[in-house]
């Protein structure tokens, strides 16, 4: 059993599944031009200080995140409602190995929000679209869709453990917009947030994808991306291996 | 040594009632079951809705716990081997879910060929082995959403023998599948067997268990209540007669009282329409007809009959016990 091959298998599988859904691909092309048009509204009543690609960055992540993680809380819940999240755990792969596919489609899917928001953004708004560091942005961005992924990996396990996913999913939504620094700068949150933005990937994503974009220090913010990255893959392994147990003693992997 | 082995499996569901005062509840789905299934062997597990069937099954295929009990498959322990379980079994649900409906059929295949390890040059030639197995070649490439749901059950299977597993898990494979489908679905069943898999099918049709299985567990409210071979089981009522009494809006108690009556062993009512069908089994050659209607007197009558058991009514004596 290759997991080269499964991890292939299972993005080429969910990459046709969420290219056949109506509802999902209506959301991803429409919620991130809604997002930047309000943000670039919003840049520029506010008068604030900044260029509008760091706006347009900000504003393309918060698609990022927001597909990631309703593809990733509805992938577990939408499989029980199928029935087919049975057979995943009743197959021989680790539960890790086999949704770990599925979240980074799911955030590969998501990434297009950023790039859509960008070519709006040039053609309505006229952000320009010239780069700091030309070779850094895409690194900075790939490690970044990545470590969405991975994140929503993480999420995906818990709600193979509570059957009411999609509830947990809207309720981190606007928070990790938030602490994340994607809509305003962290800098005028309270001081006890901070924490909890240098733990977030999105938090560290952004900040990689504006200097990259407008200059600045990349490498420590893309360190940090790759670095948390890495640690939700590891947190994920445990989490989906303690919450499998859990779903099989407690009888939540079935809606019966 | 058997392939499949259940001793003492017991499985109890915790849950809440209430609502703004919530309260533990518990409920025992599988109450003590044992049994053990020999190589090669179709073993059903007969019992009607929310006898414990599907709770075992998925006990066994390492989907549920068990609360107390052990259970082996193939000699490996479902809770402390369950990896080991998983990759040498088959399992196939019954009804139109645990399929990937927006993708065709092939890919549905092609995704659990990789999953179970089948490789990669091996795949292409072993979908289509199933494919014709299962009469769907031809229709691989259509989205399952569009499938009957004969097909959709059909596919259960394919999905389920594509790594050619020594051990099959059916529950309950023809439900609400058309007769004909249905008939279809059964040959499949008898070739799987005649290839020298170890099947376990659970069912609540009786001609079903009867017509593949060599040996039947009966099992109602959580417990097996019977076990032999299909004319083990018949065995069991032949000596007996079954009357049959068309009542319209009998009620509870009334059937109650009939089960109290001396010689009646089990007493079942079919709703028809407008009507219901009151069967009771009874022992020896005695009519019954008399002591019934003095019970009903009271309730409108339609057509009464009486006849020779048939094995449904073996079954309904077990779970009526």
């Amino acid at each position: 059993m290759s997991r080269a091959r499964i991890i292939w298998s299972g993005f080429t599988t969910n990459m046709k599944m969420l290219g056949t859904s109506g509802f999902f691909l209506l959301t991803s092309v429409v919620q991130p031009v809604i997002f930047a048009t309000i943000a670039f509204y919003m840049f520029e009543s506010g008068g604030r200080s900044g260029t509008l690609l760091y706006t347009a960055l900000g504003a393309g992540m918060m698609g990022v995140w927001s597909t990631t993680l309703f593809a990733s809380g509805g992938m577990i819940q939408w499989q029980r409602w199928q029935g087919t999240l049975e057979l995943g755990v009743a197959a021989p792969p680790p539960m890790a190995l086999l949704y770990l596919p599925f979240s980074l489609a799911n955030a590969v899917t998501g990434a297009y929000a950023l790039a859509a928001t960008l070519v709006w953004g040039r053609l309505v708004f006229g952000v320009p679209l010239e780069l700091a560091h030309p070779w850094l942005f895409p690194l900075a961005l790939v490690a970044t869709v990545l470590a969405l992924g991975l994140m929503g990996l993480v999420l995906a396990s818990t709600f193979v453990l509570y059957r009411y996913a999609n509830a947990m999913a809207n309720l981190l939504e606007y928070p990790v917009w938030i602490a994340s620094g994607l809509i305003f700068s962290t800098a005028i949150l309270p001081a006890w947030t901070r924490p909890i933005s240098w733990v977030l990937p999105p938090y560290w994503g952004v900040l990689a994808l504006r200097r990259a974009a407008l200059g600045g220090d990349v490498w420590t913010p893309l360190g940090m991306v790759v670095l948390l990255g890495a640690a939700s893959l590891a947190i994920s392994t445990v989490t989906f291996r303690v919450f499998e147990h859990l779903a099989r003693a407690r009888a939540t992997l079935s809606l019966t | 040594m058997a392939v499949i082995e259940a001793i003492d499996l017991r499985r109890t569901y915790r849950t809440t009632t209430g609502v703004l005062r919530r309260r533990p509840l518990e409920v025992e789905a599988v109450r003590g079951v044992s049994f053990g299934v020999e190589k090669g062997e179709l073993f059903g597990l007969l019992g009607p809705n929310g006898a414990g069937k599907t709770t075992t099954i998925k006990m066994l295929i390492t989907l549920l716990l068990p609360t107390s009990g052990h259970a082996r498959v193939l000699g490996h322990d479902v809770v402390e081997d369950a990896r080991e379980v998983r990759r040498r079994i088959g399992y196939v649900f019954g009804g139109d879910r645990g399929l990937y409906e927006r993708l065709s059929a092939y890919d549905n295949l092609r995704y659990f060929a990789e999953l179970y390890g089948v490789s990669g040059h091996r795949q292409r030639e072993r979908i289509d082995e199933v494919l014709e197995l299962v009469g769907l070649q031809g229709r691989e490439k259509e989205r399952v959403e569009g499938y009957s749901r004969g097909m959709r059950q059909r596919l259960h299977i394919a999905r389920g023998i594509l790594h050619d597993p020594e051990v099959v898990f059916l529950d309950e494979p023809t439900i609400g599948v058309d007769p004909i489908g249905a008939r279809d679905l059964r040959q499949t069943i008898a070739d799987l067997v005649a290839s020298g898999k170890t099947v376990l099918l659970t069912t609540h049709y009786m001609f079903e268990a009867d017509a593949l299985c060599d040996r039947i567990a009966v099992i109602a409210k959580g417990q097996i209540v019977g076990e032999g071979t299909p004319e083990e089981l018949k065995a069991r009522v032949v000596d007996g007669r079954v009357t049959e009494i068309e009542v319209f809006g009998v009620e509870a108690a009334t059937v109650e009282r009939v089960r109290l009556l001396d010689g009646v062993t089990a007493v079942a009512v079919e709703d028809r329409d407008q009507k219901q069908l009151l069967v009771v089994q009874g022992t020896g050659e005695r009519d019954l007809t008399a002591p019934i209607l003095g019970v009903l007197d009271d309730v409108e009558v339609g057509r009464v009959s009486s006849r020779e058991p048939t094995l449904e009514d073996a079954y309904i004596a077990l779970v009526g016990e």
